[in-house]
C-alpha cells in the first residue's frame, strides 16, 4: 500500500516539473513585465531599465532563464519578482498560512453539514427532506461562487447596519490595527473569517452532500446491513455503526483530495473579500507577468496535492482494515 | 429452416411480455426513465425556454444589447423590466445577450472536452501498458495547469473572443472526462463481448467505436451535461476576473462583474444576470442527475 | 414428527412491489409449517420467491413492499408488527443465514466483535462476556485457534470460514427458527459440505427448527426432512424428502429432479433432462397454471385455471398439477425429452416452437 502510495508519488514529480516548464512559457509569452515600468511618465532611463532587466534575467534566453529558475528552487531560492519589496518565498509562506485558515475551517464546515446531510437525505430517501436537501445542494453546486460571495458580503452589510455595530467583516483577513489583548485579536480574526468561510463551506457542501448520500446509499443498501438487521440490531445502531463507519471511508479520501483543490480554489473568496491569500497572490502576479511568482504559486499547489494525496491514502488505510493488511 | 440457431427452444408464449421488456431498446428505457424524473423534465423546459428566450428573444426584444437608451440608471419598470445601467444599457437585453455568450460557451465547451476527452479516455484505457502511462500523465499535467494563468495568458493574447475563451476552458477541461472515460473502459475491456470480439479478429478501432466508446455512453452524457454547468460557472468566474469574455461583447460574468460595484446602489444590475447563471446552471445539474437516474438506475431499484 | 408443535406458521403470504413496470407479484399465496426441530427445505429457480418469502418471515423485506396473508411464530402474528417488536424477535428467537458470506460481514469491524454484537443485542451481558461467547461459537463452529482469529477481520477468512462466521452468529442466541438463504450457493463445491455440516451443527445445538432455501435439489436430499416446492411466487408441491423425490406429482419437480446430475444410484449414464423455456414474468403472470407454457404434459385446462395445492395419496404431500394423479410412478425422462435429444425433434414435441402461422 504505502509502497505503491509512494511510487504514485515519485510519478508525479516529473508531471510537476513539466507542468511549471508549461506555465513558465505561458507567462514569458504573456508579454513584457516591466511594460509598467517602460511606460511610466517621465520614462525611465534606458539604465534603469537595463538593471531591472538584468535583475530579472530578462537579458537570458528563456530557456536559459527556466534553468535558473530550476537550479535556484533546488537550493531554496525562488528567484526575483517583478514586484521589486517582495520576497517570493517569504510572500507565498505568508499567503499560504492565510489560504490555509480559511480553508481548514471552511471544509470541517463543509464536512460536518454534508455529512450530516447526506446521511438523513439517505436514510430517508424520497421523503420531503430529501427532496429539500437534495434542491439546496443543487442550488450551491450551481451558485457562481463570485455571486453568492458578493451575496454574502452584502447580507454582511445590511446585518452590520441593521446591528449598528460590526459584528461581522466584509473586507480583508484582519484589521490594520486592533486594541486589545489576545482575546480582542482572536474576536477580531474570527469576525473576519465568518463570510469568506461560509462562502467556501457552502459551495463545497454542494458536492459533499451528493456524494455522502450517494456513498451512505450504496452501504444502506448492502449485504451486511442487512445482516446487521438481522441480528436485531436497533435501527440507530445499524445506521451510525454499520452504515455510516463505512460509507465515511470514501468520503474521507474525497474531502483530503478537494482540500487541496480549494487551495488553490479559493481565488474567487479571496478576490471578492479582499484577503491577501494565494488566490490573490496569483490573480496579481499574473497581471504583471511575473513568472517566477506564478511558478512559485504552483509548486505550492502541487506540493499541497501530494501530501493531501497522501493524506487520503494514509486515511483510507487507517480507516479501512482491507486496506491497511495489504 | 437454414438458420441452426433457431434449435434453441422458443421463448414459450406465457414469457412474452418477460421478453418485451427485455427486447424493448436501450434507448427507450433511458428515455422512459428520464421522463419519470420529474425535477430533470421541469429542468429540461426550463432550460430549453431560457435558451429559446435568450436565442430568439434578443432579436425581438425592443432594444439591443448595445443599445443605448436616454434612461440612465433605472430601476426595473415595463419598459424595461430589469431596468437600465449608468450607461443607459437596457439590462434585460443585456443580459439576454449574456445568456446567449455564456451558452455558447458552454455547449462548445462540452462539446469539445466531451470529444477529445473520450477518445482519449477510450484509447488511453483500451491500449493499457505504457500507452495508457504515457497519455494519463499528459492528462494529469493538463489538470495542475492553473486556470487562471493559462486564461490569463491566452485572453490577453487574443483580445477575448467568446469562442477562444470556450477553447481555452476546454483545453484544459477534457482531462476531467478522460478520467472518467478511462475508467468505464478499463472495466468494459474485461468483459466476455469484447473478449468475443477479440477472438473473431475485431481491429481494435473497431472494438473501440464499436463496443467500448457506445457502452460508456451512459456515464460519458452524464459527465459531459454535468461539465456544461461547471463551464458555465468557470467562464462566468473568468469574465467576473476580468480574463474571459471581454467588452465590448458581453456575458453572464461579465455583467455580474461589472455591477459588482454597483449592488448597493443599483442591485438589479447584479441580481438578474447572477439569477439567470443560477437557472441555467441548476437546471442541468438537474437534467444531469435524472440522466444519471436513467443510465443506471440501480440505487432506485427495490430489493426483493 | 408430525407430533411436535409448529414453532413457525406461514398462511397464504402474499409479496408484492410496486415497481417503474407495474406490479411485481413475488410472493402470491405461500403457506406452510415448520414444527420444532425440523428442516424444511424450500427449493426454486431464482425468482420463484422463496427468498421474498423468508424476508418477509424476518420482517426485512422494504417498506414499497405490500405483504398479505398471516406469519404466525408461536401462534404470534408478525406480519405487521411495528419494527421495534420484531427486532427483539430478529437475530433472538429467529436467524438468518445470507447467500453471500463475502458480503455478508461489514469489513471495517473483527468477526469478534460482529458476533458479540449479536449477544448483547438480545442479553443484559458485559462486553467481555460477549466476546467470550463469541469464541465459544466460533469454536463450535470449528474455527480453528477461534480466540485469535475473533480479532480478525472478515477478508482475513476464506468464504467457507465466514460462513461458517455467520452461522456462529446466526445461533448465537439459541434461536428457535433458522432461516439460511441459499447457504451454500456462493461457495465453492468442495467447501458446501463442510458449511451444510456446520448448519446442522448449529441446529443441533439449538435445537431449531430451520428453513433451507436452495435452488439445488441435491443440497435437500440431504439435509431436508420436508420439502417444499416453488414456482413463480406458489409452492406446486410440498412433502416428506422421499414423496418429493421418489412419487413427484407435480411436472416442474420432475423437470428438477431430471436436471439434477445423479452419480449415486446406478442410473450414472443417464441423459438429463432439461426443462424448456424460462420462469414467467411475474409482472404480468397469464391465467392457468404459470408451469404450462414449458410444460410437456399441458392440456387446455392448464392454460385457465391454476390448479392449488390439493393432498395426493400420500400422507401429507400436495401437489398443485391438474394432472397430478397421472404423475404416478413417472420419471422425469418419461415427461421430459433427454437434453442428447436431435433438436429438430425437440422442436417437434414442443407445439409452441411448432407451428409457424
Amino acid at each position: 500500500m504505502l509502497t505503491y502510495t509512494l511510487r504514485r508519488l515519485l510519478v508525479s514529480i516529473p508531471v510537476i516539473v513539466a507542468s511549471t516548464f508549461v506555465v513558465f512559457l505561458l507567462v514569458t509569452m504573456a508579454g513584457d513585465p516591466l511594460a509598467g515600468l517602460k511606460g511610466r511618465n517621465p520614462p525611465p532611463s534606458p539604465q534603469v531599465i537595463a538593471v531591472e532587466e538584468q535583475r530579472l534575467h530578462l537579458d537570458e534566453p528563456p530557456l536559459q532563464r527556466y534553468w535558473t529558475w530550476i537550479t535556484g528552487v533546488a537550493r531554496g531560492d525562488f528567484g526575483p519578482s517583478v514586484r521589486t519589496n517582495v520576497d517570493i518565498g517569504h510572500e507565498v509562506a505568508a499567503r499560504f498560512g492565510v489560504t490555509l485558515r480559511l480553508v481548514a475551517v471552511a471544509v470541517l464546515l463543509a464536512l460536518v453539514l454534508a455529512v450530516v446531510v447526506g446521511v438523513i437525505s439517505a436514510v430517508k430517501q424520497y421523503s420531503g427532506i430529501d427532496y429539500g436537501f437534495t434542491f439546496a445542494a443543487f442550488l450551491f453546486l450551481s451558485m457562481p461562487s463570485f455571486w453568492f460571495a458578493v451575496l454574502l458580503k452584502q447580507g454582511g452589510i445590511s446585518l452590520n447596519n441593521l446591528l449598528g455595530d460590526q459584528v461581522v467583516y466584509t473586507i480583508g483577513d484582519r484589521s490594520v490595527i486592533v486594541e486589545g489583548g489576545a482575546w480582542a485579536q482572536l474576536a477580531d480574526t474570527a469576525g473576519h473569517m465568518v463570510l469568506p468561510t461560509i462562502s467556501l463551506a457552502l459551495l463545497s457542501f454542494g458536492a459533499w452532500s451528493r456524494f455522502q448520500r450517494a456513498s451512505m446509499l450504496d452501504v444502506l443498501n448492502s449485504d451486511y446491513v442487512l445482516f446487521a438487521r438481522a441480528k436485531g440490531l436497533s435501527r440507530r445502531r445499524v445506521i451510525v455503526r454499520h452504515a455510516l463507519r463505512t460509507a465515511l471511508i470514501p468520503m474521507t479520501t474525497v474531502t483530503a483530495l478537494d482540500f487541496a483543490t480549494l487551495i488553490s480554489g479559493a481565488v474567487i473568496t479571496e478576490t471578492v473579500f479582499q484577503w491577501r491569500g494565494l488566490g490573490e497572490f496569483l490573480v496579481t502576479s499574473v497581471n504583471q507577468r511575473d513568472a517566477y511568482a506564478v511558478l512559485a504559486w504552483l509548486l505550492v499547489i502541487a506540493v499541497a496535492v501530494i501530501v493531501f494525496n497522501l493524506i487520503a491514502d494514509l486515511l483510507y488505510a487507517l480507516l479501512d482494515p482491507r486496506i491497511r493488511h495489504e | 429452416m437454414s438458420e441452426h440457431t433457431e434449435a434453441a427452444p422458443r421463448p414459450p408464449s406465457s414469457a412474452q411480455p418477460a421478453a418485451a421488456v427485455r427486447r424493448r431498446s436501450q434507448g427507450e428505457l433511458v428515455l422512459r426513465r428520464f421522463l419519470r424524473h420529474k425535477a430533470a423534465v421541469t429542468s429540461l423546459v426550463l432550460f430549453v425556454a431560457v435558451v429559446l428566450l435568450a436565442f430568439a428573444g434578443g432579436a425581438l426584444w425592443r432594444y439591443d444589447y448595445a443599445d443605448i437608451t436616454s434612461a440612465v440608471s433605472q430601476p426595473p419598470s415595463l419598459e424595461h423590466p430589469f431596468g437600465t445601467d449608468n450607461l443607459g444599457h437596457d439590462t434585460f437585453a443585456q443580459v439576454l445577450r449574456g445568456t446567449q455568450r455564456s451558452v455558447e460557451i458552454a455547449l462548445l465547451i462540452a462539446f469539445l472536452a466531451g470529444l477529445v476527452g473520450t477518445l482519449w479516455g477510450a484509447f488511453s484505457g483500451y491500449y493499457r501498458g505504457i500507452t495508457d502511462s504515457v497519455m494519463m500523465r499528459i492528462a494529469d499535467l493538463v489538470l495542475t495547469l492553473p486556470l487562471l494563468a493559462v486564461a490569463a495568458v491566452l485572453t490577453r493574447a487574443t483580445n477575448g473572443s467568446w469562442w477562444f475563451v470556450a477553447l481555452v476552458i476546454a483545453a484544459l477541461q477534457w482531462a476531467y472526462v478522460s478520467r472518467v472515460v478511462r475508467g468505464v473502459v478499463l472495466s468494459l475491456r474485461e468483459k466476455e463481448y469484447i473478449e468475443a470480439s477479440r477472438a473473431l479478429g475485431a481491429t481494435d478501432r473497431w472494438i473501440i467505436f464499436r463496443h467500448l466508446i457506445p457502452n460508456a455512453l451512459g456515464p460519458i452524457i452524464v459527465n459531459v451535461t454535468i461539465l456544461v454547468a461547471a463551464a458555465i460557472l468557470v467562464e462566468t468566474a473568468l469574465s467576473f476576473l476580468g480574463l474571459g469574455v471581454q467588452p465590448p461583447d458581453t456575458s453572464l460574468g461579465l455583467l455580474v462583474s461589472e455591477a459588482d460595484t454597483a449592488v448597493s446602489t443599483r442591485p438589479w444590475l447584479f441580481y438578474f444576470p447572477g439569477a439567470f447563471i443560477v437557472v441555467i446552471a441548476l437546471s442541468i445539474n438537474f437534467i444531469g442527475d435524472g440522466l444519471r437516474d436513467a443510465f443506471d438506475p440501480t440505487q432506485r431499484k427495490a430489493r426483493s | 414428527m408430525s407430533e411436535r408443535e409448529a414453532v413457525l406458521q406461514v398462511e397464504n403470504l402474499t409479496v408484492s412491489f410496486p415497481t417503474e413496470d407495474g406490479l411485481v407479484r413475488a410472493v402470491r399465496g405461500v403457506s406452510y409449517e415448520l414444527r420444532r426441530g425440523e428442516v424444511l427445505g424450500i427449493v426454486g429457480e431464482s425468482g420463484s420467491g422463496k427468498s421474498v418469502t423468508s424476508m418477509a418471515v424476518m420482517g426485512l423485506l422494504p417498506a414499497s413492499a405490500r405483504i398479505g396473508g398471516s406469519v404466525r411464530f408461536h401462534g404470534q402474528e408478525l406480519i405487521g408488527v411495528p419494527d421495534k417488536r420484531m427486532r427483539t424477535l430478529r437475530g433472538g428467537r429467529i436467524a438468518m443465514v445470507f447467500q453471500d458470506p463475502m458480503t455478508s460481514l461489514n469489513p471495517v469491524y473483527t468477526v469478534g466483535d460482529q458476533i458479540a454484537e449479536a449477544v448483547r443485542a438480545h442479553n443484559d451481558v458485559s462486553a467481555a462476556q460477549a466476546r467470550e461467547r463469541a469464541v465459544e461459537l466460533l469454536a463450535l463452529m470449528q474455527i480453528p485457534r477461534p480466540r485469535e482469529r475473533a480479532r480478525d477481520y472478515p477478508h482475513q477468512f476464506s468464504g467457507g470460514m465466514r460462513q461458517r462466521v455467520v452461522i456462529a452468529t446466526a445461533m448465537a442466541n439459541s434461536p428457535d427458527v433458522i432461516i439460511a438463504d441459499e447457504p451454500t450457493t456462493a461457495l465453492d463445491v468442495t467447501v458446501q459440505a463442510q458449511v451444510l455440516r456446520a448448519l446442522e451443527t448449529a441446529r443441533a445445538a439449538t435445537d431449531a427448527a430451520m428453513v433451507l432455501i436452495t435452488h439445488d435439489l441435491g443440497v435437500v436430499a440431504g439435509a431436508a426432512d420436508r420439502v417444499l416446492v416453488m414456482y413463480a411466487g406458489r409452492p406446486v408441491e410440498l412433502g416428506g424428502v422421499d414423496d418429493i423425490y421418489y412419487t413427484p406429482r407435480m411436472p416442474y419437480t420432475l423437470g428438477l429432479l431430471g436436471s439434477l446430475p445423479r452419480l449415486d444410484d446406478g442410473r450414472r449414464g443417464e441423459r438429463l433432462t432439461p426443462i424448456a423455456g424460462s420462469p414467467p414474468s411475474l409482472l404480468d403472470l397469464p391465467p392457468g397454471c404459470p408451469f404450462a407454457p414449458r410444460c410437456p404434459m399441458r392440456q387446455e385446462v392448464c392454460e385457465t385455471a391454476e390448479p392449488e395445492p390439493v393432498a395426493t395419496s400420500e400422507p401429507g404431500h400436495l401437489a398443485a398439477c391438474h394432472f397430478s394423479a397421472d404423475l404416478d410412478g413417472k420419471r422425469p425422462e418419461d415427461v421430459f425429452v433427454t437434453s442428447s435429444g436431435d433438436p429438430a425433434d425437440h422442436a417437434a414435441d414442443d407445439p409452441a416452437a411448432g407451428g409457424a402461422p
